[in-house]
């Protein structure tokens, strides 16, 4: 994806730079924490307890980074075929579609184990469908596919909105959400695994969606980097035209990942709608798939790095609700300017530090200057 | 619903004020996208704009200490991507959507923390309002039959601001098709290397463009809190930065067919404002929001090739590296 400037070692490309990117976004975030009158250092901390200091903190926790990590492998597996889908906001809507069509018809009839899998299946079915518009229409006609997935976001919430006021919504009700589902609808909570601790889960939702998303992660891995298509799916992000040369087909290639990466977003539907609402509600995402994006430039693409990204946001997101009980100037709000700052310069600024922190190394390692391959030309 | 004339003149006079900040914000894209930079932060810049303008106008109690903080704030903010994209030659795309996000916490966190009103601004009257302009003998003709209505109370009697963006479609026109500046902008988005080889320096004309941008979307962000609405709301730009681009792309990067798409998704908002809950005699009842979504869909279904082909510019999106 980026050209490097030298040629650096790989604990400077994968473990340095991204980390002090991100800790450039967090130094500014820190600034407007000063802006609005109060201290970073304090806030960090209350952000940490409320995170991590007890059981339930932890399980909310945890609930959140499955939502992150299902959102960032969804985006980052779009990113290795050289697909920028801004679309997962949009997916997962959907895919909630497909986990509320098992869950309606089938909860009093089937126990959640069976529903489960079902879901699973029509939730990723639902998302991958979605996605499978955008990545058709960059396939084969060429409209480029940021803007549609940004398109389809809009009419997957309009969509949405529409089926939740009208036909999804029990006769009589009034708030545009669907009837709760019965026991067979919703995911057993992950009791058990604090009580194990000596903990307890505090009401948090964590359920079992959270195993779902780190076997994602693991599948995740196995695809891209140990499967034929996976090859195909880097090799077309990496150079279209060798891809070309190589005898793969493009169109082939490109709806698939889409299709796969709308597929995960959608199952981050799982989640929220049958591991802790248990109905499906207006804008249950609540902008996960926009965090997503940011977890999959800050977990640089790979699931390794995109379990501790997504559990960074997780983190944020509980410490940053326990946060504004008592620092109310900092809201949820805060998160997304977080969000925003590591986008920025995990991604798009990931050149400003690189020549830098490249002069630096080459200075420690008192290397002769006519190794240094400046900037090359393209 | 009755349908008669004054219920379409009062849609359309809604029409011109709901296509107004679309029209400023997708020439805004215009200048950037023509020289090469992918810009889909207009979302980001036109709320950043709202919010900086309502808190000078509100400080103030002037519009127009408004309008310059509104415009110099979206300068600034503009210049980030312009240094992600074209100093750092990072991904343009990844620029603009973090500049959105930054630019949606960072006016609720400042608003809250500034005003303690959950992201609002003071409410704004009098001389911190931009106040609306009767044109001439708009009282005097308002009898004639038609036309009458028409000029006294649909062109007549709207926002200054509204007839700047207007105005700004002819003569952004006259700067990119008939000025030496207009064509090296162009180039630029097209075929960097020939402006390059030319002697015009590549990022100051894209810099350039970046700082025209955070002018326009100035404009469009505070024509919402200052002439629209009279102070700063929340995510009040709702979308609409999004809309310009679609915009952009239905025009095809030009001036005046991007009047035109604005004005067409400005009607569809107004229509979906004013045909709330009614039915109509043949379509029965409208839904909401499926005009909400027109926009969108006629933007996808353009982009798919099925009406005419957009054809943006060549190198947009490309960071620009000089031969050695």
């Amino acid at each position: 994806m980026s050209r490097p400037y030298v040629k650096l070692p790989a604990w400077i490309e994968y473990g340095l730079i991204p980390i002090a990117n991100v800790a450039v976004a967090f130094i500014v975030a820190g600034l407007v924490v000063l802006l609005v009158g109060e201290s970073p250092v304090e806030a960090a901390k209350l952000m940490l307890y409320g995170a991590f200091g007890y059981g339930g903190g932890i399980a909310f926790t945890l609930y959140y980074t499955t939502n992150f990590i299902l959102t960032g492998l969804s985006v980052a597996v779009a990113f290795h075929g050289g697909l920028f889908n801004i679309g997962s906001e949009g997916q997962a809507y959907i895919g909630g579609l497909g986990c509320a069509l098992v869950a309606l018809n089938l909860d009093t009839v089937l126990p959640w184990w069976v529903n489960f899998p079902l879901a699973v299946i029509a939730s990723f079915v639902f998302g991958a469908a979605w996605a499978f518009i955008p990545g058709w229409l960059q396939a084969r006609r060429g409209s480029h596919v940021v803007i549609t997935t940004i398109m389809f976001n809009f009419i997957a919430s309009a969509l949405m909105v529409y089926l939740l006021v009208g036909m999804l919504k029990p006769m009589g009700s009034m708030a545009p959400e669907t009837r709760t589902f019965q026991a067979g609808g919703q995911l057993p909570k992950l009791d058990w695994l604090f009580t194990l601790f000596g903990s307890s889960l505090g009401g948090a939702p964590l359920n079992v969606s959270f195993f779902l998303a780190l076997l994602a992660a693991f599948l995740v891995w196995v695809l891209i980097w140990r499967t034929r298509l996976g090859y195909e799916i880097r090799t077309l992000g990496f150079s279209p035209s060798a891809a070309r040369y190589a005898g793969m087909s493009q169109t082939k290639v490109v709806v698939i990942t889409m299709m796969i990466s709308g597929g995960l977003a959608g199952l981050m539907a799982l989640n929220p709608v049958m591991g802790d609402q248990a109905r499906v509600q207006i804008d249950f995402p609540a902008g996960a798939g926009f965090v997503g994006i940011a977890v999959a430039l800050m977990g640089r693409g790979h699931p390794a790095g995109i379990i501790p990204a997504a559990l960074l946001f997780g983190m944020l997101y509980q410490g940053g609700a326990e946060l504004a009980f008592d620092m109310p100037n900092i809201s949820r709000d805060m998160i997304v300017i977080i969000q925003g700052l590591v986008i920025l310069f995990a991604g798009a600024m990931e050149n400003m530090l690189r020549p830098g922190i490249g002069a630096a190394f080459q200075f420690v390692r008192f290397r002769p200057s006519k190794d240094v391959q400046a900037e090359e030309p393209r | 619903m009755d349908f008669d004339f004054a219920a379409l003149t009062s849609i359309l006079a809604l029409t011109l004020r709901l296509s107004t900040p679309l029209i400023f914000a997708a020439l805004a894209g215009l200048y950037s996208e023509r020289s090469g930079i992918f810009d889909i932060s207009l979302e980001g810049k036109m709320l950043i704009g709202a919010f900086f303008s309502a808190v000078a106008a509100s400080a103030s109690g002037s519009a127009w200490i408004g309008l310059l903080a509104g415009i110099v704030s979206t300068i600034l903010f503009g210049l980030v991507h312009g240094l992600a994209s074209i100093t750092y030659r990072g991904n343009q795309i990844v620029s603009g959507t973090a500049l959105n996000f930054v630019a949606a916490g960072l006016t609720v966190i400042l608003g809250q923390a500034w005003y303690g009103q959950g992201g609002r601004t003071p409410f704004l009257s009098g001389a911190a309002r931009f106040g609306t302009i009767d044109l001439p003998f708009a009282q005097e003709v308002a009898g004639v039959p038609v036309i009458g209505p028409l000029y006294a109370n649909v062109l007549s009697g709207q926002s200054l601001l509204v007839y700047v963006a207007f105005l700004m479609v002819p003569l952004t026109w006259w700067i990119l098709f008939r000025t030496r500046f207009g064509l090296r902008l162009r180039a630029v988005g097209e075929n960097p290397a020939a402006v390059d080889t030319a002697g015009v320096s590549v990022p100051w004309l894209r810099y350039r463009a970046v700082i025209i941008c955070g002018v326009l979307t100035g404009f469009a962000g505070t024509y919402m809190s200052v002439a629209q609405s009279a102070g700063f709301n929340r995510d009040m730009t709702a979308g609409r930065g999004y809309i310009a681009l679609a915009a952009l792309i239905f025009a095809n990067w030009k001036p005046v067919p991007v009047m035109f798409a604005c004005l067409l998704f400005g009607i569809l908002d107004a229509l979906a404002i004013r045909l709330q809950g009614a039915s109509l005699p043949i379509v029965g009842t409208v839904s909401v929001q499926f005009i909400q979504a027109l926009p969108y869909i006629l933007t996808v279904i353009l982009l798919a090739g099925f009406v005419g082909r957009p054809s943006p510019p060549k190198a947009g999106g490309v960071p620009y590296v000089k031969e050695r």
